[in-house]
């Protein structure tokens, strides 16, 4: 038997906090990957799979240490070894693709410098060959112009190129091994299609051993031979994808798994059955809207929306979705009054509302909130839960003292969060309690109509569908219409009433639930619904060549 | 692999606060200059313009400590006696220029639009004017006393702490939850104080502390042209100045107020880098 590329040996990661506690992040995590094996670890986020694929690199976050085991890869131990001798084997030996691309690039440099960078780092070419190399490789991941791409700067590629990019970086010095840190989480679905293709493309070609953190069950399917299932710093279980996709034994990979099935839609039938005449609640009419100054037209420089109307009727939601940059968050934006349009109105209760918010009444903004899809920037990270959702308690209904604190537990009760937690700050907390945190904040000022803005995209499956619950439930019991913004097809699913599909600011089509997904007529929506992840290892595969270009 | 665990560092459990042995060390350097100014005079050996060596650039005696200066005036008088006026202008003159400042900088990145353009550009002109000539002018028109020293050099100090707190603010500005404290209709004092304040208020401490050395030396290049304080009274600054001839003869008179500058400002800074940190823990 040969031996294994990488093998980790009971594996135990410590940290410590403030006061000098330690706490064990990794609890004993044994697994082996072999040479041109992709692995991928699932895991909720705190479960610890970005801290046991950095400690294939040696490294640990910092406060940080490992405390216990094995990390050897092609027979080197990288715990006992000096910080020198494990320089020399990033880069070469072992390579990361991080989650952010655009954060891991430099934007004051060119492209192709910071691609052929490690080359220079380790010398292992001329600069001209380093090149030649770089080149070869954007044509192998797909990337259009190969042969100029690399002079441009960051700002420069989308999102998705820049993650193709990066992942060009990690291959410049042919590594043995690929640690890919939820590669494509933070591209839309049409956009990850092409990214994921051009990743299996490259590593089957090249051999290379993988390892493929990931939350989505759907997107590993397709791209990993061995599946780790994580929680809480262990090993829940362990097996080739089909094993795991079709006979997974322990409950949390069934939880894991239960989220990808569609959630059952019920539709909100209005209450008071006997008015005739619905009135919708919020209704946008004729929004035209963008940034830059306004033209001799009236509209301003960038148009990011055209002609956007909607309606929402009480009790009931609204879904928007569309990929980035079809002006999705700019109508939620405009609605909320953070951004005034050139055109059109917002009216509330059959009322017309003020293009600004600084100009609406209190009332007016009490009743309509809007939840960001970053907890991170939403919540001040200097200030605790307590103060974040005490401020609109005190700002739009003057609670103070003893009356406060009570109505931060009830808010906090509300959203399935231990009342200990308002002491602490946002970043103490994980990604699920923040967002849950953001929501109630909103949830203080009692609205009618709540305006979410990819509020479940940033979050694991799990706890994403944890939210989506959580949402139905409040909703019913609090009587909230939700204005509900997504690239995510099936959140969207399971909770709109309506969905309205947007591409380049103008309005594609308006769909309701019972026409989902099957009844989309326009091309955009079809291949919008079309390009979600399937719970099928031969779903990326059996999509035609060009598939997701064809949606341009 | 990983930080070393922190080694030097001291808890103050009691309040719950968590200070490192560097930033301990620097506060009791600076409370030892505070206790010097505001007590010292009553113990210095002799007023700050006797004459009492016959020698110039005395060495260090019994009863000379730290030697004599270049008209043979007792140094370690006048280092006590001007501990007063380095500490006790710059403290004030970094305060006032840091506060108003800070608080135009933030505004001006809150409220934006003509109030911003307006406000950058009358403080970009006073940033224009040469510090020194600017003091030079404005001592010789009003006259040199400690409040106009103090106004003064919080006018010169004011306009590069207002650069640097928009910079910070602005950047804080465009982050979400300034954005939902908008949508929720809150005015600015509100957004200033709760939501931008408590982000950028460490390198806005870190600023005053640079301002603070840099104001020291600007008040003793001021008392060195004979418009700062007045002789026979002398800032640590302008005992440096007026002893540098002594530098050839390695006179005390001129390494100890140097090395009461450096002692002084190099805690400033370092304090500000290791402010208490509040111990908090996850899972307690």
């Amino acid at each position: 038997m040969t031996q294994p590329l990488v093998d980790i040996q009971n594996l135990m990661v410590e940290a410590r906090t403030d006061s000098g506690r330690k706490v064990e992040i990794i609890k004993g995590v044994s697994f082996t990957v072999e040479k041109g094996e992709i692995v991928a670890l699932i895991g909720e986020s705190g479960s610890g799979k970005t801290t046991i694929a950095l400690t294939m690199m040696g490294y640990t976050r910092p406060g940080c240490r490992i405390s216990g085991g094995k990390v050897t890869l092609g027979g080197r131990d990288l715990v006992t070894m000096s910080e020198k001798q494990r320089q020399a084997l990033r880069g070469t030996d072992v390579a990361y693709v991080p989650q952010s691309a655009a954060a891991a690039f430099n934007p004051a440099q060119r492209l192709i410098d910071q691609v052929i960078e490690v080359a220079g780092i380790h010398k292992l070419m001329p600069k001209a060959e380093a090149r030649a190399k770089a080149i070869s490789l954007f044509r192998a991941l797909a990337l259009p112009a190969p042969e100029t791409i690399g002079e441009r700067y960051p700002h420069q590629v989308s999102g998705g190129q820049l993650q193709r990019l990066a992942a060009a970086m990690a291959l410049i010095g042919d590594p043995q091994l690929l640690i890919f840190d939820e590669p494509t989480t933070a591209l839309d679905v049409t956009t990850q299609i092409e990214v994921l293709r051009a990743f299996k493309d490259v590593m089957r070609k090249g051999g290379m051993a993988g390892i493929y953190v990931s939350h989505d069950l759907a997107v590993v399917a397709q791209i990993a031979d061995r599946i780790i299932v994580l929680k809480g710093g262990e090993i829940q279980e362990e097996g080739t994808t089909q094993e795991i996709l079709h006979n997974a034994r322990h409950p949390y990979t069934r939880e894991l798994l239960s989220a990808f099935e569609p959630a059952v839609f019920q539709p909100h039938e209005p209450k008071d059955t006997k008015s005739v005449v619905r009135r919708p609640v919020l209704e946008v009419s004729n929004i035209y809207a963008g940034y830059g100054p306004l033209g001799g037209d009236g509209l301003p420089a960038k148009v990011v929306l055209s002609d956007v109307s909607c309606k929402l009727y009480k009790g009931q939601n609204l879904g928007v979705i569309g990929e980035s940059g079809s002006g999705k968050s700019t109508l939620a934006r405009v609605v909320a009054g953070l951004l005034p349009p050139a055109r059109g109105t917002v009216e509330f209760n059959g009322r017309e509302l003020d293009t600004e918010a600084a100009r609406r009444s209190k009332e007016d903004l009490r009743r309509m909130q809007i939840v960001f899809q970053l907890a991170d920037t939403a919540l001040n990270p200097a200030r605790s839960i307590a103060d974040i959702l005490g401020r609109p308690l005190t700002f739009y209904h003057g609670q103070k003292g003893a009356a406060r604190e009570a109505r931060i537990k009830e808010l906090l009760d509300m959203v399935h969060l231990p009342s200990a937690i308002r002491h602490r700050m946002p970043g103490e907390l994980s990604g699920g309690q923040k967002q849950r945190v953001n929501f109630a904040r909103a949830l203080a000022a009692n609205p009618d109509v709540i305006l979410c803005d990819e509020i479940t995209s940033a979050l694991d499956t799990v706890v994403a569908a944890a939210i989506i619950d959580l949402l139905k439930e409040l909703q019913s019991s609090l009587n909230l219409s939700y204005v509900f913004i997504s690239h995510d097809l099936s959140t969207v699913q399971s909770i709109c009433d309506q969905v309205m599909v947007m591409q380049n600011g103008r309005t594609v089509e308006l769909l309701a639930n019972s026409q989902l997904p099957e009844g989309a007529n326009h091309h955009y929506s079809q291949l919008l619904f079309a390009s979600v992840p399937k719970l099928d290892t031969g779903w990326l595969d059996s999509l035609p060549a060009g598939f997701a270009a064809t949606g341009n | 692999m990983s930080l070393k665990p922190m080694s030097r560092s001291l808890s103050l459990p009691r309040f719950g606060l968590r200070m490192s042995a560097t930033g301990i060390l620097a506060s009791l350097v600076i409370l030892f200059w505070a206790g010097v100014a505001i007590v010292g005079p009553r113990f210095a050996p002799y007023a700050p313009g006797d004459i009492v060596d016959f020698d110039f650039y005395g060495p260090i005696s019994d009863q000379l400590w730290l030697g004599s200066d270049y008209l043979g005036r007792d140094i370690f008088s006048r280092i006590i006696l001007g501990a007063r006026y380095t500490v006790g202008i710059s403290f004030a003159s970094v305060c006032m220029a840091c506060f108003t400042g800070v608080a135009a900088g933030m505004s001006a990145a809150a409220i934006g639009g003509w109030f911003d353009t307006i406000l950058s550009r009358i403080l970009d002109a006073l940033n224009s004017i040469p510090s020194k000539l600017f003091g030079l002018v404005m001592v010789a028109a009003i006259g040199s006393s400690i409040p106009v020293l103090i106004v003064l050099l919080a006018v010169i100090y004011t306009p590069g702490s207002y650069r640097f707190a928009r910079a910070l603010a602005v950047n804080c500005n465009t982050m979400d939850f300034v954005t939902v404290a908008r949508a929720r209709g809150e005015k600015t004092p509100y957004l200033i104080l709760h939501e931008i304040l408590p982000n950028i208020i460490g390198p806005v401490l870190a600023d005053l502390g640079m301002r603070f050395v840099f104001i020291v030396l600007l008040l003793s290049g001021l008392s060195f042209l004979g418009l700062g304080v007045q002789p026979p009274d002398a800032d640590w600054g302008s005992l440096v100045k007026e002893n540098i001839g002594g530098l050839s003869f390695a006179a005390p008179a001129v390494i100890a107020p140097c090395i009461a500058i450096a002692s002084l400002t190099i805690s400033v800074n370092l304090l500000i880098d290791n402010l208490p940190i509040k111990i908090r823990d996850r899972a307690s």
